[in-house]
């Protein structure tokens, strides 16, 4: 790992001005991921600026009925509230599904949305990756394949996000909030926040040098059975092969969003109205233009079906 | 004549004593390079097992690291080093956590407990005496990160913390095998002790639903 000097802030404005001053410097807070990254010099900051005591660690109700997540919640704590559970428990069961019980305490909710991705490639620093090093190339195109993406894809980047938490806020409709180090303060439909890898797959999500994620909102409760499927290696501690966070109503109305498939949080507003017709019928819309390996091209039954077995489930 | 402390330098100290000579003649290096590749040293105090022990560390030393270099309390391990084993649990403020990544400085003031802090050898926590009972190990590697890791779960769920194999989340989870193994997952046996792990730990909550 390299030396770095580390810093408390006591609050957001102070955080994101203390970051942005510094090119090399990164926001800490679970540091789950992070330091791993760290100890295997992929990410090398040189400062590290702990934001724990920016007492953004509460949950509490908003003017329309909604949820504001502070950034700090951990990931424990927001899938046992007891709100979370009641209305909105595909967060809960995404959140329950991801990780195993230590990681949990000490992941964050922003943490969660930012954790970089798992692809072997990105991870072997003695193979050429465009996130690591923008233009050396992507060694998990004609490699081994089996996790990755399949939707979204492009020449330089195929890697998945990895977060079961953020498929659940993209089925919710949840928007980020940001703090600038100027004061600004901006809301970010998760639907945007994370961007697919295109030419720049090193950028990947809307935020600028410094800005810090202070909040995630959730609108009003959406009523319908809230799930979250995920299929993966084991039964627990793994990540998802693919997931589906569904909220499914009795008439046969819905909303889908998958994980495992793409740079982000995969869903197809579009391709929802064909949910009274069945999974099929969906996947059509949801998993159009996908590009697939001889490896992963099982991600779309596996998909269509996970989709299925969650609709079947609704219905009984 | 040597005294007797002397001739009974146990392996352990050897080792670390081999391990400081190292760092000494590593210095040079360190001091010849651009001052940002200077370590970082500050000052941190934890509190661990009811002892304050204030500490100066580089500022990259891991809690596990601060733990058993240099705090000598070895009973927490090192397995991965990556947070994908669990063998370095420890409870911190009264939550398991994977002591491998966090930073030391990051839990300045915080209250560790470590395995020395669950029991003694004269004394076990009920923990390790049912590990004891029910073979829950082989090799032992894995065991003081189980025990940590088994008593911050017993609490979760009296606590009522859902978990992925909870059927309801509207309802306080039940102390179950399958709740255990779920539970339990970050925590990994390559001796594969994990069905009598779970036996000792249903013990220890006297009996499963």
């Amino acid at each position: 790992m390299k030396a770095f000097i580390y810093e408390r802030a006591r609050t957001p404005v102070e955080a994101a001005a203390a970051v942005a001053k510094d090119p090399n410097a990164k926001f800490i807070a679970g540091g789950t991921n992070l330091l791993d990254l760290m100890k295997l010099e992929i990410e090398t900051p040189r400062r590290l600026v702990d934001v724990n005591d920016l007492k953004l660690d509460r949950i509490e109700p908003t003017r329309d009925g909604g949820l504001r997540i502070g950034a700090l919640v951990r990931n424990t704590d927001l899938a046992a509230d007891k709100r979370v559970r009641k209305d909105y428990a595909v967060l809960s069961r995404a959140l329950l599904a991801g990780a195993s019980g230590q990681l949990r305490n000490k992941a964050t909710t922003a943490g969660n949305l930012l954790q970089r991705t798992r692809c072997p490639y990105f991870y072997d620093t003695n193979m050429p990756c465009n996130k690591r090093k923008p233009g050396a190339g992507c060694s998990a195109i004609g490699g081994f394949t089996r996790a990755h993406a399949v939707l979204g894809t492009s020449e330089a980047c195929i890697a998945t996000h990895p977060s079961d938490m953020a498929v659940a806020m993209r089925v919710l409709d949840a928007v980020v909030e940001t703090v600038r180090p100027d004061g600004a303060t901006r809301a970010i439909p998760v639907a945007d926040f994370h961007r697919l890898p295109g030419n720049t797959p090193h950028i990947e999500t809307a935020l600028m040098p410094g800005e810090l994620i202070t909040a995630v909102t959730l609108p009003k409760p959406v009523g319908g059975e809230h799930a979250y499927h995920k299929v993966r290696d084991r039964a627990s501690y793994a990540f998802a092969l693919v997931s589906v966070a569904t909220i499914l109503r009795k008439d046969g109305s819905g909303r889908v969003a998958l994980g495992g498939v793409a740079h982000k949080p995969w869903r197809v507003e579009a391709a929802e109205t064909a949910m009274p017709r069945g999974a099929k019928a969906v996947a059509e819309g949801l998993l159009a233009g996908a590009r697939t390996t001889d490896q992963n091209a099982f991600k779309l039954t596996l998909a269509e079906r996970a989709l299925d077995a969650a609709m079947a489930q609704a219905r009984s | 004549m040597a005294k007797s402390e002397d001739l009974s330098l146990s392996r352990r100290d050897l080792m670390a004593a081999t391990a400081a000579s190292a760092a000494i003649s590593g210095a040079p290096g360190v001091a010849g390079a651009a001052p940002s590749d200077a370590p970082s040293v500050v000052e941190v105090s934890l509190e661990v097992n009811g002892q304050k022990r204030p500490l100066k560390l580089d500022t990259r030393t891991t809690l596990l690291d601060a733990l058993r270099e240099h705090l000598k309390l070895t009973g927490t391990k090192k397995g991965c080093d990556h947070g994908q084993c669990g063998a370095c649990t420890v409870i911190v403020e009264g939550r398991r956590i994977n002591s491998c990544l966090t930073l030391a400085v990051m839990h300045d003031g915080d209250k560790v407990t470590t395995i020395e802090g669950l029991g003694t050898p004269e004394k076990l926590h009920p923990l390790q005496a049912a590990f004891v009972k029910h073979d829950g190990y082989q090799c032992g590697y894995c065991t003081p990160g189980q025990i940590c890791s088994a008593k911050a779960v017993l609490d979760e769920i009296k606590a009522g913390v859902p978990s992925h194999v909870t059927i309801d989340l509207t309802e306080d989870p039940r102390l179950t095998e399958a709740e255990l193994r779920e539970r339990m997952s970050g925590n990994i046996c390559r001796c594969g002790a994990y069905s009598n792990i779970v036996e000792a730990i249903g013990d220890v909550a006297g009996g499963l639903a």
